[in-house]
């Protein structure tokens, strides 16, 4: 499909030479974000290079009834930059000035293309960081992590992007500006700023963005725990927290992760436990200490078979270095895997455990688990080979029984990775109609048109009934009432 | 108490629908003097009531809407925990409902973070009489847009609370509070430094030539901190910080108008007469005006918003007004959850 001449000759006039890619072999690498199973090329990408040429596609697309999707990085794991057909992809890697750092009010105020770690380099001069941390923080930038509300392994006690956001400003789909939040810390009107924060930019495209800092912690200390089974090392984050201890970090890993983390990058996992519990404290000397005594009694009496608190920072980053690389490590097992992000109640993290596992071994497909504990959030990794006739299909419906035991239990299908285009389906799992319905009313306030990032993040009712007739549940159909297409 | 009233509430908001009939939604009434004076029928939510859930290992509480704040609190505190961002109760009757909506935090809210921020799910009733359950009781959800958090703060005006769920904390080891003699400017320029650096502090304050500083941590962490800030102890450190948060404490006595301004942290004194009482970091100014005299213009000057939080008179607007687009966006998101506009009509601006 070739673009409209009208819209590109628009784009072209507002954003000037260099900043339009209209071919076929430029555009490629812009198909897929980190969910790369899903691929489509943009017929146009456009490349602004400030917040009012952001507002000029903007308002082109309006103009043109033209879709447009925005994207970062591109790091996402849920295909929410998924480009679509007949639209604009909007990239604002080029917004990527950090406009101040001020450590008298503990802010940073930077473009959507700065990364997630530029921003805590900036701060470190001053003593302070930002403390969102997803894995991708090399690479994944402040508007992405706006735009899914991205967490990271800190979330227990540092919080999600939500919670360290103080001003977003936004350009609308009707070409207006819009400040969200403020960083005198309360805005008058209605909460948007959290309503817009993960919103998967089907709202609006935020063009400018202020994160509060933190100050860096006095004191970090790390342990490792190792457990001879996988239920009493997920019954000792309950005690943890049940005893009133709230650490910075608190990360599970199981025995395949284990020992394909040790494999790939020697970080002195021991690979005869059944899993591991990496928890971090962090904060003032004293109340470390107390905590650090507190954890490491607490994790014995839980039956851990050993510990190891990281006697200095190298030790603790080496020992952080198995848990971040775990993905790729685990990657390395099978030709391909899906990563779920179902998050449940910490109490059942036992149970579904030993649910994913016997899933696990009935659908003949290893799975690896990893994830973020403290949370409940989890990151089952499902291998498989897509080259083998039907196990991708196989993973998909394993997938898919993971995330329906999630809204089980009383959890969500995404604690931070987001819906996408992935989890489309099993939003249907967790939503009714009502609710469906209700996001589609949000999404209209904002954008009545439906040209912000259209098909992404909430399922029409249609795509639900459909959902439904592949996934009966119980006798049950979720949207029985509806017709089917 | 455990009361589940969905199906009468439903009902009263459906048969509202049908005749137009404004409602306001009271649970206690004791934040009433906030926002805009409304007129309505009204809705009460103190019959659906009782604490649902509360495992202290999923530092996660449910309860519904009813459900008085003193008994959530009590609750908490027989566990070792507690509501992070500290609300104010204004009253005996104050109701977990009314809290949520009214999106108050008292002296910790600067560190811990706003209301909104411990909002993990909520159970709505629509302005058509919808029942719609977003967020969970989970402490990561992505899954759909926000809408749980848009609550908090929302005045009633989308939705009346029929359940919420909380991330809640533990309590800390200790509290201490010291005091020390400064003027306004100084005491701007103390919190924002003691702001910026690890100490743990948790509430401050600015009123009559004193500023006041609560840390928490362990015994050691305190002393510590006391040899570090100096000052004197605070005999009766939490009365103190109750008497800021329930606004019993002088400062807020007599019948004056009362201004909340909250303005970035160090940000110059207001150019408005008489003395502020300064909370948080530097950015909740309290001031007294006379009547007629407002305080939008003097805090929007240094990049903040004023509202009139107490007054005697039914004053034309008490919020900041918002610019046009956002007060745009504002009737869309009514009219999405609202349709009918019978929901705490007027409550925050006139015609939302």
């Amino acid at each position: 499909m070739t673009p409209d001449p009208a819209l590109v000759s628009d784009l072209r006039a507002a954003l000037g030479p260099d900043a339009l890619l209209v071919s076929a072999e430029a555009c490629a690498p812009f198909e897929c974000d980190a969910l790369n199973t899903q691929r489509r090329r943009p017929e146009v990408v456009a490349l602004p290079r400030s917040a009012e040429q952001v507002m000029e596609v903007l308002r082109a697309c309006r103009r043109h009834a033209t879709p447009v999707v925005a994207r970062g990085a591109g790091t996402g794991l849920s295909g929410g930059a998924l480009p679509v057909q007949g639209g604009v992809l909007l990239v604002l890697a080029r917004l990527n000035r950090i406009i101040e750092v001020d450590p008298a009010r503990r802010l940073a105020r930077v473009e959507p293309g700065v990364t997630n770690l530029e921003i805590s380099q900036a701060a470190a001069p001053h003593g302070l960081y930002y403390a969102p941390d997803p894995s991708s923080q090399v690479a994944c930038t402040i508007g992405g992590n706006v735009a899914e509300n991205s967490g990271g392994v800190h979330c227990l006690k540092h919080g999600l992007t939500v919670h360290n956001l103080l001003e977003v400003r936004v350009a609308t789909i009707d070409g207006e500006w819009l400040t969200l939040g403020s960083t005198a810390g309360e805005a008058p009107g209605l909460s948007l700023l959290p309503l817009f924060t993960g919103s998967e930019g089907m709202l609006g495209v935020a063009v400018e963005t202020t994160v509060r800092l933190k100050p860096l912690p006095e004191r970090v200390e790390l342990v490792m725990a190792a457990f001879g089974d996988v239920r009493r090392c997920a019954d000792a984050v309950g005690r943890i927290i049940a005893w009133g201890l709230v650490p910075a970090g608190l990360e599970m890993m199981d025995a395949p992760a284990i020992r394909a983390a040790e494999a790939f990058v020697r970080c002195g996992y021991p690979t005869d436990a059944a899993a591991l519990l990496l928890c971090e404290l962090d904060g003032l000397t004293h109340d470390v200490q107390r905590d650090l005594d507190a954890v490491q009694s607490l994790l014995l009496d839980c039956g851990a078979t050993s510990l190891r608190v990281a006697t200095d920072a190298a030790e603790r980053l080496r020992m952080w270095s198995g848990r971040k690389s775990a993905f790729p490590a685990v990657g390395r097992l099978a030709p391909d895997y899906f990563c779920m992000d179902g998050t449940i109640p910490r109490r059942h993290l036992g149970d579904v455990l030993e649910r994913i596992a016997a899933m696990s071994q009935a659908a003949g497909l290893p799975v690896a688990n990893v994830f973020h504990a403290g949370d409940g959030n989890l990151h089952p990794l499902i291998l498989f080979d897509a080259g083998r006739p039907g196990e991708v299909e196989r993973a998909e419906h394993l997938g898919a029984e993971i995330l329906e035991l999630c809204v089980a239990v009383g959890g969500t299908v995404t604690g931070e990775h987001g819906v996408g285009v992935e989890k489309l389906g099993p939003m249907c799992t967790q939503f009714g109609p009502d609710e469906l319905e209700a996001f589609h009313g949000v999404k209209r306030a904002f954008d009545p048109d439906g040209l912000l990032n259209p098909g992404k993040a909430v399922p029409t009712l249609a795509r639900c009934a459909d959902y439904g007739a592949m996934r009966v549940h119980g006798g049950k159909l979720p949207f029985s009432h509806l017709p089917r297409f | 108490m455990d009361r589940d009233a969905t199906a009468t509430l439903v009902e009263r908001v459906r048969e509202a629908t049908a005749r137009r009939t404004p409602l306001r939604i009271v649970g206690g009434d004791t934040k009433r003097f906030y926002g805009r004076v409304i007129e309505g029928t009204p809705l009460r939510m103190r019959e659906h009531t009782g604490i649902l859930r509360h495992d202290p290992a999923e530092l996660v509480l449910t309860a519904r809407g009813g459900t008085p704040l003193a008994e959530i609190e009590a609750q908490l505190a027989s566990l070792g925990q507690r509501l992070p961002f500290e609300p104010p109760h204004f009253g005996p009757d104050a109701t977990l409902g009314g809290t949520v909506a009214c999106g108050l935090a008292g002296p910790a809210r600067a560190w811990t973070g706003p209301l909104r921020d411990f909002v993990l799910g909520v159970r709505v009733l629509t302005g058509d009489g919808r029942v719609l359950r977003f967020g969970g009781e989970v402490m990561k959800n992505v899954a759909g847009y926000d809408v749980a958090r848009l609550m908090a703060g929302a005045l009633g005006i989308l939705g009346a609370l029929l359940d919420v769920s909380l991330k809640v904390l533990p309590l800390p080891p200790g509290e201490r509070t010291l005091s020390l003699e400064m003027d306004e400017a100084a005491a701007l320029a103390r919190l924002a430094e003691l702001a910026r650096g690890a100490l743990p502090l948790s509430a401050g304050s600015w009123t009559d030539g004193r500023a006041y500083l609560r840390f928490e941590g362990s015994d050691a962490t305190l002393d510590d901190v006391q040899e570090r800030v100096g000052g004197e102890v605070v005999a009766d450190s939490r009365g103190f910080w109750t008497s800021l948060r329930e606004q019993t404490h002088p400062f807020f006595g007599g019948e004056q108008p009362l201004w909340r301004c909250t303005v970035p942290p160090l940000a110059p004194p207001l150019s408005i007469a008489g003395a502020p009482l300064i909370e948080w970091n530097g950015s909740q100014r309290w001031y007294r005006c006379a009547p007629g005299v407002t305080a939008f213009d003097a805090a929007a000057a240094v990049g903040g918003h004023a509202a009139l939080f107490r007054h005697a008179s039914t004053a034309d607007e008490v919020f900041a007004p918002l610019p046009a687009p956002l007060m745009r966006l504002h009737r869309a998101l009514k009219r999405e959850f609202d349709p009918a506009g019978i929901l705490n009509g007027g409550r925050m601006y006139a015609d939302l």
